[in-house]
C-alpha cells in the first residue's frame, strides 16, 4: 500500500504523528500521477495514440509546483509547532469548473481555455485554508454538460480505472477517477442533476450532493443556478464528511447559502442506526425513458444486480437496527429529466450569455464587420455542440409564447417532486423517514461512445439522482459491491434538508458492516496493472 | 417523432442565441431538440392544480435561515491591469470591440 492510496483521515494521523511529511504524501500521488493518468487533457490534442486507451486522463492542469510548495508550507509549520489545520497535507484535486486563482480555469470548453481566474472560489478557499494541497483541476463534461464526460473540449477524455474502456460517469468524471485511482483522497466536484453521485457510482468511491445552499457557490462557473451543488468525493465516508465538514456553510459572497449552523460530521458518525426509519420506494427501482428508435417511453425494471444490492443494503441496516420502511411512494420522480430539460437549459442560457468574447476567454480571430458578428463567430467557434444545444433550448422553452406551457410548467412540477419528498420525511406523516435508500444510477458505467452524441438517452442516466436536485435535499452515492462485469454498483441516500450528518452516519454504518467483503478488497483495473 | 422546431423557427433561436452554425452542427441540433422536445411533453400528460404554485428553489428560504443582504461596500480589486489583461483586445486600460451596429429605435 502506498501512501497515496490511504485515505485522508489515516494520513492526517500519520502526517501530526509526524510518521510521515506533506511532501511524502503529495510526492506519492505525483508519482501515481504519473504512472496513471497518462497525457493531461487539451485541446487539438492530435493523433490519438493506442496507449491513452489505458490511460486515467483525470487532469487538464496540473499545479505541481504550487503542490510541493503548498507541502513543503505544512511541514514547516509543523516543525514549527504550529497548528496547520484539520486537513494539512492532504492533497485534492478540483473540478475545472471552479476559479483557482492563476490557474486556468476552462470548464472544459475552449471558449475558456485561455481564461486565468483572477480570483479563487469559496470551497477551494477553505480547503487550502484548513491545509489541503492542491494538485490540480481535473476534467469535466463541457461547462458540466453530461453524463460521461465525453463532451469536454480537453481530449483525450477521462476514463474508469475500473474497466479503461468504460466512461467514468460525468460530468464530475476527472475528480471520482483521480480519487478511484489514488492520484487524490479527495476532490472537489458539483451536482447539478447527479454530477457528483452518478460518477461516484461509477467509480467506486463515495460522493456527497450537500443540500442546495449548504456549500458556497462563489467562484463556480454557473450551470444551472437554482440546481448546482458543490461537494465532496473520496474514498470512505470518513474523508467524505471530514471534506464537507471543512467546506460546508455560511458564505456572505452567496447569498444563497443558508445561515445554519455546520453540524460536527465527524462526531455523529459513528453512532448506528438503531431507530432510524429508512425507505424503500418502488419508484427508484424502475426508470422511464424514451426508445432510442420509437421515441416510444418504455418502463424498465433496473438490472436485477443493481436493485440486489440496493435490498442487501436495507437488510443490513435492518440488522443494525434500523426499522425498514417499504413501498414509499415518490410518484413524481419519472418527471425528474422532462422537467429538468426544461429548468436547467432555461438557467443555462442565462448564465451562457456572459460568454462573448469581450472581457475575457476566446474572441475570433477571423475579421468581422461589427460587434455582432464578432459574438457569433466566437460563440460558435468557442462553445462546443453541447452548450448549443442547451443554449437553442433554453431560448425555445423560455420564449415569450412557450414559458407558460414549459418553463412554468416544469416549475410547478417541481413543486410535486419536492412534496414527495415532503411526504416521505414529514415528522408527523405517514411515512416519518430519516432516509430514503435507492440504486444511485439506472446502469453501472457503461462504454465509451456507447450513448454519447444522443443527448435524450445521456440525460436519462440521471433519472435517479435528478430529484434531489430538483427538490434541494441531500444524497450521498456510496459503492456497494460490484456487477458481473467488476464494474462498482452506488446506493443512493436522500434525506431532508440539511440532515447531511443522518445521511453519513448511515453511510459509514454500512460501510462498517461490510468492511471484510470480498468485493472491497479488488482494487481498479489501472491500479491491478501497476501491481503486475 | 413530429419536428416541432422547423429550419425557421430553429434559424430564429440561433439568432437569439448569437450563434452562427454550419449546416452538420444545425441538422444534429435541431435533430436532438425536438427529440428532447418529445421527453419534455411527458410534463403535459402531468394534471397540475390551478393553485398549485412554482417551486424556483428547492429549499424553502425561511427567514431563519436567509442571510441578511450585504453591506454595499465598494471592494476594489488589488491590480485592475491584471483582470483588463484577460480581455483579447484592450488599449490604455479599455476593452477594445469591433463596430456596434447602430438602429434607430422605432
Amino acid at each position: 500500500m502506498e501512501l497515496c492510496d490511504l485515505p485522508a483521515y489515516e494520513l492526517s494521523l500519520l502526517l501530526r504523528r509526524k510518521q510521515v511529511s506533506a511532501l511524502e504524501i503529495t510526492q506519492s500521488c505525483l508519482q501515481r500521477i504519473e504512472k496513471v493518468d497518462g497525457r493531461p487533457g487539451q485541446l487539438d490534442d492530435g493523433k490519438a495514440d493506442p496507449q491513452d486507451e489505458e490511460k486515467v486522463h483525470a487532469f487538464i492542469t496540473l499545479t505541481k509546483k504550487r503542490a510541493l510548495a503548498q507541502a513543503n508550507a505544512i511541514d514547516r509549520k509543523l516543525a514549527a509547532g504550529e497548528d496547520p489545520g484539520p486537513l494539512a497535507g492532504i492533497p485534492f484535486t478540483v473540478k475545472d469548473i471552479f476559479c483557482v486563482r492563476g490557474t486556468p480555469s476552462t470548464a472544459g470548453s475552449r471558449i475558456l481555455a485561455n481564461f486565468v481566474a483572477p480570483y479563487t472560489a469559496t470551497p477551494v478557499e477553505r480547503m487550502e485554508a484548513a491545509g489541503a494541497v492542491l494538485l490540480g483541476k481535473v476534467n469535466l463534461d463541457e461547462f458540466t454538460y453530461g453524463s460521461s464526460n465525453e463532451s469536454t473540449a480537453f481530449q483525450p477524455a477521462p476514463r474508469n480505472p475500473w474497466n479503461p474502456a468504460c466512461v467514468p460517469g460525468g460530468s464530475s468524471g476527472g475528480s471520482a477517477a483521480s480519487v478511484a485511482a489514488g492520484e487524490a483522497p479527495l476532490s472537489l466536484g458539483t451536482d447539478t442533476a447527479g454530477s457528483i453521485r452518478q460518477p461516484a457510482a461509477f467509480c467506486g468511491v463515495v460522493g456527497v450532493k450537500p443540500t442546495y445552499g449548504r456549500v458556497s457557490r462563489y467562484g463556480l462557473i454557473a450551470f444551472g443556478s437554482s440546481l448546482d451543488c458543490p461537494g465532496p468525493l473520496a474514498r470512505n465516508v470518513v474523508d467524505a464528511a471530514l471534506m464537507l465538514q471543512t467546506i460546508a456553510g455560511l458564505d456572505p459572497r452567496d447569498s444563497t447559502t443558508a445561515n445554519l449552523p455546520v453540524p460536527d460530521y465527524l462526531a455523529a458518525l459513528e453512532e448506528g442506526v438503531r431507530g432510524l426509519r429508512i425507505g424503500l420506494s418502488p419508484d427508484y427501482f424502475q426508470i422511464t425513458f424514451p426508445d432510442p428508435q420509437t421515441g416510444e417511453y418504455r418502463q424498465q425494471e433496473l438490472p436485477a444486480e443493481i436493485e440486489a444490492r440496493v435490498r442487501y443494503a436495507a437488510e443490513v441496516l435492518a440488522s443494525l437496527g434500523a426499522e425498514i420502511i417499504e413501498d414509499v411512494p415518490m410518484p413524481n420522480t419519472r418527471y425528474g429529466i422532462p422537467a429538468y430539460f426544461v429548468i436547467s437549459r432555461v438557467e443555462a442560457a442565462s448564465n451562457l450569455h456572459r460568454y462573448d468574447g469581450v472581457k475575457y476567454g476566446y474572441r475570433t480571430p477571423q475579421p468581422v464587420s461589427d460587434l455582432r458578428e464578432m459574438y457569433r463567430k466566437t460563440r460558435n467557434e468557442g462553445f462546443g455542440l453541447q452548450p448549443k444545444l442547451r443554449i437553442l433550448m433554453g431560448m425555445y422553452v423560455s420564449a415569450a409564447q412557450y414559458s407558460a406551457q414549459y418553463y412554468r410548467r416544469a416549475l410547478r412540477v417541481r413543486t410535486l417532486i419536492r412534496r414527495d419528498f415532503d411526504q416521505a420525511f414529514d415528522p408527523q406523516g405517514k411515512y416519518r423517514l430519516h432516509a430514503l435508500l435507492t440504486p444511485t444510477t439506472p446502469t453501472t458505467a457503461f462504454e465509451m461512445g456507447a450513448v454519447y452524441g444522443d443527448s435524450v438517452l445521456m440525460q436519462y442516466a440521471d433519472q435517479l439522482t435528478v430529484p434531489a436536485n430538483h427538490a434541494g435535499v441531500p444524497g450521498v452515492s456510496l459503492p456497494f459491491g460490484l456487477d458481473e462485469n467488476r464494474l462498482p454498483i452506488g446506493v443512493q441516500l436522500l434525506g431532508p434538508d440539511f440532515s447531511e450528518a443522518v445521511l453519513l452516519r448511515i453511510a459509514r454504518a454500512l460501510e462498517q458492516a461490510t468492511e471484510s467483503e470480498p468485493w472491497r478488497k479488488l482494487k481498479p483495473q489501472v491500479l491491478r496493472n501497476l501491481a503486475g | 417523432m413530429t419536428d416541432r422546431i422547423d429550419p425557421q423557427t430553429f434559424a430564429h433561436l440561433v439568432e437569439l442565441a448569437a450563434l452562427e452554425l454550419d449546416e452538420s452542427q444545425a441538422e444534429y441540433l435541431r435533430r436532438e431538440l425536438n427529440a428532447q422536445l418529445s421527453a419534455i411533453h411527458e410534463l403535459e400528460a402531468i394534471p397540475l392544480g390551478d393553485d398549485l404554485p412554482i417551486t424556483s428553489h428547492g429549499v424553502p428560504y425561511t427567514p431563519q435561515i436567509s442571510q441578511p443582504p450585504r453591506a454595499d461596500v465598494w471592494q476594489p480589486y488589488p491590480d485592475p491591469q491584471e483582470i483588463i489583461a484577460q480581455a483579447p483586445q484592450s488599449e490604455e486600460g479599455y476593452v477594445v470591440v469591433p463596430d456596434i451596429p447602430h438602429t434607430t429605435l422605432e
